[in-house]
């Protein structure tokens, strides 16, 4: 049924369609200064774009729940496209006892353990990228770097680990409508998703990975045996897609900004700040979704319950009552408090082995390469809740 | 609006508006304050919003939850008793007066 919301803006926009998708920054300004919170009525759906709300929306479980799905669809009156998450699609009880656990594996403690095989990695990839000079920045550094190194910590095989980029396009298309991008991701993944539900069971991981860590919290009875495998799953499909665009877009956001780019050059050790820049600047996640559990308010706006809500992160990260000169890349700003790991007790439970990864990845960069520019034009891969790219051509010169 | 207090690890003291409701590492950075990174946003994942919290204040404080002490293993600057994660630390009008310090480190 279709509520109008009179005192709610409505917005005559599709933030699917390819060309939203596409060049996504006019339409997070008109969402945002439309007002605090928004109607699209060709979703039914409110929006909200700008940081207090999206943060707002984010931080209060009990009123904007997860357990309904955090994409488009309600799942109290649509099924679930797959079996529910037990961490992005739940709310506490249910949620604590596994977010407790997957917390405590990749919590900083145990990240901090990975560090030195990540940078032996990146100083690897580096040295070869350097013989080539022109490289595709998508697949052979964006791709390449975090598809060996997080499944290699995971435990996961060699083999066949391109068809996770399959199953997080799916997962990540998903959130949106089932539009034609879903149906064409869901007609890719199919063929490999007996692969990655197998890559999910204890037998098909190594046993010094962070995936039996799963297996051996379930061994002392803190989550089920049942539960494992569905965790690993979280695993896989979140930790891939995210941080393999959130390195592209940095790539790219670099070699278009090259006094930026001179900076971390000149002082290696600003990697970790300006990998949190990008990311701001350019949200490699776009949005999630909430669900009202009541009737409520938002800004003075008064939701009924059992409403959807998109919490437009990119949109947030851009917010120029949050950030001084929102639209311009500085790495030396202080970006904390941008909302693509999201926050309150859904913020990404992988953020410290993305920052780290990202922050390797810059760190060798700067190291090694003294100028990075486009060498061509560069292709976006279109998904309806990341910001991807598809190839990134672009020249490196030798420090 | 509630006011604590909180000394660097240079020695300064400030003080610091925490509205009710709101965390004090929200607030901190909101602030500018330095020393309280917050990372994560609040999310008990980072662990570098570590306070060290006046110890006759400290037992009125809540109940940390398993992760903020799990996280506290593992910060920068080594736990104490006293240690907290001031993102787990929402402001209510009893804690008004709360006095804190900062650790020498939040980043490893």
């Amino acid at each position: 049924m279709t509520i109008s919301f009179d005192q709610i803006p409505h917005l005559d926009i599709d933030p699917f369609s390819a060309e939203m998708i596409a060049e996504p920054y006019d339409m997070h300004e008109q969402i945002r200064e439309a007002g605090p919170v928004a109607y699209i009525p060709k979703y039914d759906l409110l929006v909200a774009g700008r940081h207090a709300e999206v943060q707002a929306v984010l931080s209060d479980w009990e009123t904007f729940i997860s357990s309904a799905g955090v994409g488009l669809a309600n799942f109290r009156h649509e099924k679930p496209f797959r079996p529910k998450s037990l961490l992005l699609e739940a709310d506490p009880p249910d949620h604590t006892a596994v977010r407790t656990v997957i917390s405590r594996i990749l919590s900083p403690k145990t990240v901090q353990q990975l560090k030195e095989l990540f940078l032996a990695e990146a100083e690897l990839m580096m040295k070869r990228l350097l013989e080539l000079g022109t490289i595709d920045g998508m697949k052979d550094f964006a791709e390449h770097f975090p598809l060996k190194i997080f499944p290699d910590a995971v435990g996961l095989e060699s083999d066949g680990r391109e068809n996770l980029l399959l199953y997080g396009d799916m997962v990540f298309n998903a959130l949106g409508p089932r539009n034609e991008l879903f149906e064409k991701s869901m007609e890719r993944y199919l063929p490999v998703s007996s692969w990655v539900m197998e890559h999910c069971e204890r037998s098909a991981l190594r046993p010094d990975g962070l995936g039996e860590l799963i297996y051996r919290a379930a061994d002392a009875g803190e989550i089920t045996h049942q539960q494992a495998p569905m965790l690993v799953r979280s695993f896989l499909s979140a930790g891939v897609d995210t941080t393999i665009y959130g390195m592209a877009n940095t790539l790219l956001t670099l070699a278009q900004h090259p006094q930026e780019y001179a900076k971390l050059h000149a002082n290696p050790a600003l990697a970790r700040q300006a990998f949190e820049e990008s990311l701001r600047y350019d949200s490699a996640l776009q949005m999630i979704f909430r669900t009202s559990s009541r009737d409520t308010e938002l800004a003075g706006h008064s939701i009924p319950g059992d409403r959807k809500i998109l919490a437009f992160l990119g949109a947030a990260n851009r917010d120029p009552r949050k950030w001084t000169d929102a639209n311009s890349f500085n790495i030396e700003r202080n970006p904390v408090g941008h909302m693509v790991f999201g926050t309150g007790i859904h913020g990404c439970v992988g953020q410290v082995i993305a920052r780290m990864e990202g922050e390797i990845a810059l760190r060798t960069l700067a190291k090694y390469v003294k100028h990075i520019e486009l060498a061509g034009p560069y292709e976006r891969h279109p998904n309806n809740s990341l910001r991807g790219m598809r190839t990134l051509p672009l020249k490196l010169t030798p420090a | 609006m509630p006011i604590i207090s909180i000394t660097q690890n240079d020695g300064h003291e400030v003080s610091l508006d925490v509205p009710v409701g709101q965390s004090i590492m929200r607030a901190a950075v909101d602030s500018a304050i330095s020393g309280i990174i917050g990372e994560c946003g609040g999310a008990a994942m980072c662990g570098t919003c570590h306070v060290f919290v006046n110890s006759a204040e400290f037992a009125q404080l809540p109940e940390m939850h398993q992760n903020e002490n799990e996280l506290l293993d593992c910060t920068a600057t080594p736990r104490r008793p006293n240690s907290r994660l001031s993102c787990q630390l929402r402001m209510t009008e009893k804690m008004t007066g709360l006095k804190l310090t900062l650790p020498e480190r939040q980043q490893h």
